[in-house]
């Protein structure tokens, strides 16, 4: 088989244990991908919250921030800033480093086809 | 012209070339050829990642026709351009690590291979390959279309001879040096975008003097074009909100951006990543747009929307930084357009003829048929795009909606819902694309279904159709 042919998963391996054990890294994947659903929410109420609460009154009324409207100040300048702090807090205080190769440690059968790739893969 | 202008653009394009000479030299330094070629070798650091997601991403609407819209509609466009900040960071939160592990754990050299592994159905796989060759063939044939025309309007050169230098500055680097060049290149693209947008910014504000005299006369002119709602009123929260779908999230179902999320070397990079991507992407995405705006009163009367960063980054900057300005747009389009050449390739090469016709090909062979697609690839796109054939065009209107609609949940379920099958993913993918196109007609004819953007609707009923299929036909929870 070449090596870069995708192994099919559920394809019967000689030491495979009869209870299917979860991965345990994927506990940790699946919280970091329900803190993006979480943030992208948030991103969008704050976005939209601010565009139409403050954009909806008559112009006349708007006050202007470093020469923008209010509106758009708060919903896309200090959104955009507040996201991108939010994203760098994740990076450094948050997310979790982990392998991403599989390893002995942490694949609970060790998959037959690992002495089979390359360095590169 | 003057030759001022061309002077930046010219060392912009031998530098892009030179990079991606460079980068081609690195290849074969052992490991499989196909993962090094179509992936990089997974070995994309932090910066790189992020750059070539918001590279390939901004494409030639982030550059020209989107300020070009904030133009003639005003902040309400630049409101709704914002929304694509969230990219930055949602697909490489939620594919994250768990596809990196995956497609690791499959040898995945391609979002096919992952889809292939993980419904274990050549079904899915060959509709997939299908879609993605057929749509973004067509979406690329139009972003060189692009190229070419600004290069024509940059320079006065013929519009056959300005796609040919286009077209042999892109296609000499991807063909050569394959991912690795294309995301190196993307990085120094991305970069130029970044300073770019700036300094056109700073020269627009101080053109039209300052922001609160833009504002103001912005205000005398028409007081909508500093509301949300647009010029004409016509922007409402519902179909703006909608473009949170289209620009936003549903990017994560887009197949250039899914082969992204695997080509990184460590978590630490994805980390980096997806910080340095929403930044990037929310910085170029607000200063473009209020450089559409604030050109409004500052060079008012453009009637082409195309043309409004042309023309007054000629207008209100010295020669020689118009042209490193207007090589923005260039890398934009140039990084797009080697993203795409490149999966197409991918997608002929690794999931149709390796998978379907000939698994066990000699990697000499394998090597071969790499260059030779990808390079014979361009040379049709090229020939394509000097007359390019309404069917493409027409096509091309479904390449970004109707792929989101079409991967988004097959990927994202497929990776957390266990029993996500073929049948749920066969389906959604039919109805995606199948209802993309019908509601793109309806709402041509009679205006906005629901008042939102054409890809609401088929999102949702390909969620539908991936739930009912998964669970009507046979329920078997799936081991990852």
């Amino acid at each position: 088989m070449r090596p870069d042919t995708p192994k099919t998963p559920n394809a019967p391996q000689p030491n495979q244990p009869k209870q299917h054990k979860q991965d345990p890294r994927f506990k940790t994947a699946h919280k970091e991908a329900w803190i993006g659903v979480a943030l992208a929410i948030f991103n969008f109420i704050w976005w939209f919250g601010f565009a139409y609460g403050l954009g909806g009154r008559p112009v006349e009324e708007y006050t202007y921030i470093l020469g923008l409207p209010d509106w758009f100040f708060w919903s896309c300048v200090v959104g955009f800033i507040l996201m991108s702090i939010i994203t760098v807090v994740l990076a450094k205080f948050v997310l979790t480093d982990m392998p991403l190769d599989d390893d002995r440690a942490y694949h609970p059968n060790p998959p037959n086809f690992h002495d089979q790739k390359g360095p590169n893969s | 012209m003057n030759i001022g202008v061309l002077i930046p653009l010219i060392i912009f394009l031998i530098a892009i070339f030179a990079i991606g000479f460079i980068a081609s030299k690195q290849m074969g330094s052992g490991g499989s050829f196909l993962q090094d070629y179509f992936l990089g070798g997974r070995e994309l650091g932090g910066f790189v990642l992020a750059m070539t997601m918001v590279a390939t991403y901004g494409s030639a609407s982030s550059f020209l026709g989107g300020p070009g819209t904030a133009y003639t509609v005003g902040f309400g466009w630049a409101l709704l351009a914002m929304t694509q900040v969230v990219t930055g960071y949602f697909v490489l939160l939620i594919l994250g690590k768990k596809f990196a592990i995956l497609s690791r754990r499959y040898d995945a050299v391609t979002m096919i291979d992952f889809l292939k592994a993980r419904y274990n159905s050549p079904a899915v796989a060959i509709l997939a390959a299908i879609a993605i060759i057929v749509f973004l063939f067509s979406a690329m044939t139009a972003q060189w279309v692009g190229g070419g025309r600004l290069i024509e309007s940059l320079t006065g050169l013929s519009y056959t001879s300005a796609l040919f230098i286009f077209a042999i500055s892109v296609l000499v680097y991807v063909t050569i040096g394959g991912f690795r060049a294309v995301a190196l290149t993307d990085a120094v693209q991305g970069a130029i975008m970044v300073v770019g947008t700036l300094i056109l910014l700073i020269g627009v504000i101080i053109a039209g003097g300052g922001i609160p005299a833009i504002m103001q006369d912005l205000l005398n002119e028409n007081p909508n074009l500093v509301t949300p709602f647009g010029a004409d009123r016509s922007l409402t929260p519902a179909y703006v909100s909608s473009f949170w779908i289209l620009v936003g999230v549903g990017v994560v179902g887009l197949p250039q951006m899914v082969v992204r999320t695997m080509s990184y070397k460590s978590s630490k990079a994805m980390h980096r990543a997806l910080a340095i991507g929403t930044i990037v992407t929310g910085f170029i995405m607000l200063n473009m747009h209020l450089i559409g705006i604030f050109a409004r009163p500052v060079l008012p009367g453009i009637e082409v929307g195309d043309k409004v960063i042309p023309l007054v980054a000629l207008e209100v900057l010295p020669p020689w930084l118009a042209g490193i300005v207007l090589a923005a747009p260039m890398a934009a389009i140039m990084s797009t357009v080697d993203s795409l050449l490149l999966l197409v390739s991918s997608a002929i090469v690794k999931d149709v003829y390796l998978n379907f016709i000939k698994p066990d090909a000699p990697e000499q062979k394998v090597k071969m048929l790499s260059f030779g697609i990808t390079g014979v690839l361009g040379i049709i796109v090229f020939l394509l795009a000097l007359q390019p054939p309404d069917l493409l065009i027409f096509l091309n209107l479904f390449a970004f909606g109707g792929l989101e609609a079409a991967f988004i949940w097959p990927i994202v379920l497929g990776l957390y819902w266990k029993h996500g099958n073929k049948y749920g993913a066969l389906l959604s993918m039919f109805t995606g694309i199948g209802s993309y196109i019908a509601i793109h007609f309806y709402n041509q004819e009679y205006g906005n279904l629901l008042g939102v953007h054409t890809v609401t609707l088929p999102v949702v009923l390909s969620l539908l159709a991936y739930l009912i299929g998964s669970l009507a036909v046979k329920r078997e929870p799936f081991k990852f």
